[in-house]
């Protein structure tokens, strides 16, 4: 039995066979299927097409004090739009890149003409919680910005981390401001 | 007769049955006459505790989901609705959250157990992977389940677990968003852990059927670790066995009831009757009781991405200690060297990481969780494999049966 494909002539030389293919063949194109399988159930688990629907928000500056900030839900993700001092427009522009741990220039994370207003995702970039200090009084930590209650991470008043165990600045969502007083998010 | 299982049971219908699916003759051989050494101290106990625990589980959580409603506007009001309205409801509730707690102080002697006494060495190591890998499921299916009442501690336990997986590079942050199913923990995420947490308890009944055919190739260890060398050295699993295992069960049954009816919210956190709000992080998020050691391993290092990895390898660890520990001998009784360490200096390790977990990560707190991070990885990858070469053991026993003979007589001549 054991070579009875080769005596009936469907061996090559080196001892494939034809059978070989036809198993490789069927074994490729079973897990060509499964995959095929599994990719929507495990897709069905990535947000839907209505939680991916950006619902914008938009957002009245009016009635912010300067040096506060208020919190507001989007995408389920709470935001931080906040009125900078200039003091604290200047320290969050003249800090050295070297200084950061991801560097990134405070003009990078504010609209040009629109710096005194501070737009961040508040989630903490460690474990996701929410830090203090969007409102006057609140522990602000050693930078002024913000300090996670959670592992201690502590945030410039640019949002960008300078104290772990955070490794990234808080996000910036999309933005743009539709009048000097009023912003769109998303 | 051809083709069919020749049963000896006695029973016309039973036997009738059994010739055609010998489901009889297999349960009185596995748990009737099965050959087990004669000499289990009450250690021995804690797997059928946890098998009757997971059976309470299943039956409160059936009988709690006819109530519950995976919905993130109502799940909390739900579970009021279950505390309150529903008869009984308050006992099923507490049972099930009560139950947990038990199920993990339960697994966790099973697991000292077999630590102590080398349970995890050859030929019993599979045996041992498959119990760790029953522990990960159990920790995904409370995890799952202590944020269905969606409360404070629920919400921000979840996120905060979930984004565990952010530490990852690259990945990371798409393998999240894909177990939120958006952009936050929110109702999608709720109704998914609804879903796995009513399935993994299924697996695990799956995974713990393995466990106990493994089990029962290799035979039970017990306190001497030397291996069953005959008939002499074993007693049918029953009555003997069935009987101790009833008293163990009653002993359990009057801790549990203690927890549910004197002390229900006790290991519980007053913060989980909050409904979950995700525009306030309360001021201390901590994971149940069962969590603490790995939380505390995990907020030991100051780097993310470190800090995941380690908390992961503290379990990881378990699955290859059966080629860590380089000791011929199994049951520390007759390890005078290594016996203190994994007796009292591990537990005191796992209970000061408990502990840590349990405090805001300032201070004393830092230091001593590092220092309990450092020697619960230094037990594991340094002691057991160094220790067992350099450790002389005491003298084994001939065989279990001389063992037991040997403390009688010695017993009657104290008597005496
Ligand atoms: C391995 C077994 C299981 C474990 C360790 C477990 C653990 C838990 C935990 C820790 C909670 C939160 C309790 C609280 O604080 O309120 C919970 C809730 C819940 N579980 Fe389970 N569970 C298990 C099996 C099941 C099964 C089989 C079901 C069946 C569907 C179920 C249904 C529920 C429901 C509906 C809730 C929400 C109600 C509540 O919070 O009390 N569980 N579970
Ligand atoms: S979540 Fe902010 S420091 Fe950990």
């Amino acid at each position: 039995m054991a070579d009875s494909s080769a005596s009936v002539g469907h061996s090559s030389d080196d001892g494939v066979t034809k059978r070989d293919f036809l198993a490789l063949l069927a074994s490729a194109g079973a897990a060509v299927t499964v995959g095929a399988i599994a990719w929507p159930l495990i897709d069905s688990m990535n947000p839907a097409a209505d939680t991916l629907a950006v619902s914008a928000v938009e957002v009245d500056l009016k009635p912010i004090l300067l040096g506060s900030g208020i919190t507001l839900l989007w995408r389920g993700q709470p935001i931080f739009v906040r009125y900078r001092t200039p003091a604290e427009i200047k320290e969050a522009q003249d800090t050295p890149m070297a200084d950061l741990i991801e560097p990134q220039e405070d003009s990078a994370r504010v609209k040009p003409g629109h710096d005194q207003w501070l737009v961040l995702i508040a989630v903490c970039t460690h474990l996701g919680c929410i830090p203090l200090g969007n409102k006057l009084g609140q522990k602000r930590g050693d930078w002024g910005g913000y300090y996670c209650p959670c592992h201690g991470s502590q945030y410039d008043t640019s949002g960008r981390v300078r104290h772990g165990p955070a490794p990234l600045n808080l996000w910036v969502p999309p933005y743009a401001f539709e009048s000097d007083t009023k912003i769109k998010i998303g | 007769m051809s083709g069919l299982f020749k049963s000896e049971i006695k029973n016309p219908v039973i036997n009738w049955i059994d010739c055609r699916l010998p489901l009889f003759t297999m349960m009185s051989k596995e748990y009737g006459s099965f050959p087990t050494p004669k000499n289990f101290n009450y250690f021995w106990n804690f797997g059928a505790l946890a098998m009757v625990n997971l059976v309470i589980m299943i039956l409160t959580g059936v009988f709690l989901a006819m109530n519950y409603t995976p919905n993130t506007t109502m799940a909390f009001a739900s579970v009021q609705h279950i505390m309150r309205d529903v008869n009984y409801g308050w006992l099923l509730r507490y049972a099930h959250a009560n139950g947990a707690s038990m199920f993990f102080i339960v697994v966790y002697i099973h697991i000292f157990r077999g630590l102590y006494y080398g349970s995890y060495k050859a030929p019993r190591e599979l045996l041992w992977q498959l119990g760790v890998v029953i522990m990960l499921l159990m920790m995904a299916t409370a995890f799952m389940g202590y944020v269905l009442p969606w409360g404070q501690m629920s919400f921000w336990g979840a996120k905060v677990i979930t984004s565990l997986f952010s530490a990852f590079p690259v990945v990371g942050q798409p393998i999240v968003t894909w177990l939120w199913g958006g952009f936050s923990v929110d109702n999608p995420t709720l109704n998914r852990f609804f879903s796995l947490h009513y399935l993994l308890p299924f697996v695990l009944v799956g995974v713990i059927f393995l466990h106990i055919v493994a089990l029962h190739i290799t035979g039970s260890n017990n306190p001497l670790g030397v291996e069953v060398k005959g008939p002499a050295d074993t007693l049918p699993f029953h009555p003997y066995y069935t009987v101790k295992d009833s008293v163990g069960i009653c002993v359990f049954l009057i801790v549990f009831s203690v927890l549910i009816f004197f002390a229900p919210n006790y290991l519980g956190h007053v913060d989980n009757y909050i409904p979950a709000n995700p525009l306030s992080t309360p001021a201390d998020i901590v994971p149940e009781w069962y969590f603490l050691p790995f939380y505390a391993i995990l907020r030991s290092v100051p780097n993310k991405l470190l800090g995941v990895l380690m908390m992961f390898s503290s379990i990881g660890v378990l699955l290859v200690i059966p080629w860590l520990d380089t000791s011929k001998v199994r049951s520390s009784r007759f390890r005078p060297v290594y016996r203190p360490f994994v007796a009292f200096v591990l537990p005191i390790c796992l209970v000061t990481l408990g502990e840590v977990g349990a405090h805001s990560p300032v201070g004393i707190w830092v230091i001593l969780g590092r220092v309990a991070t450092a020697y619960y990885f230094f037990h594991f990858l340094v002691l057991m494999p160094v220790l067992g070469k350099l450790e002389t053991t005491l003298p084994l026993p001939e065989s279990i049966s001389e063992a037991v003979l040997k403390a009688k007589t010695l017993k009657k001549a104290e008597a005496v």
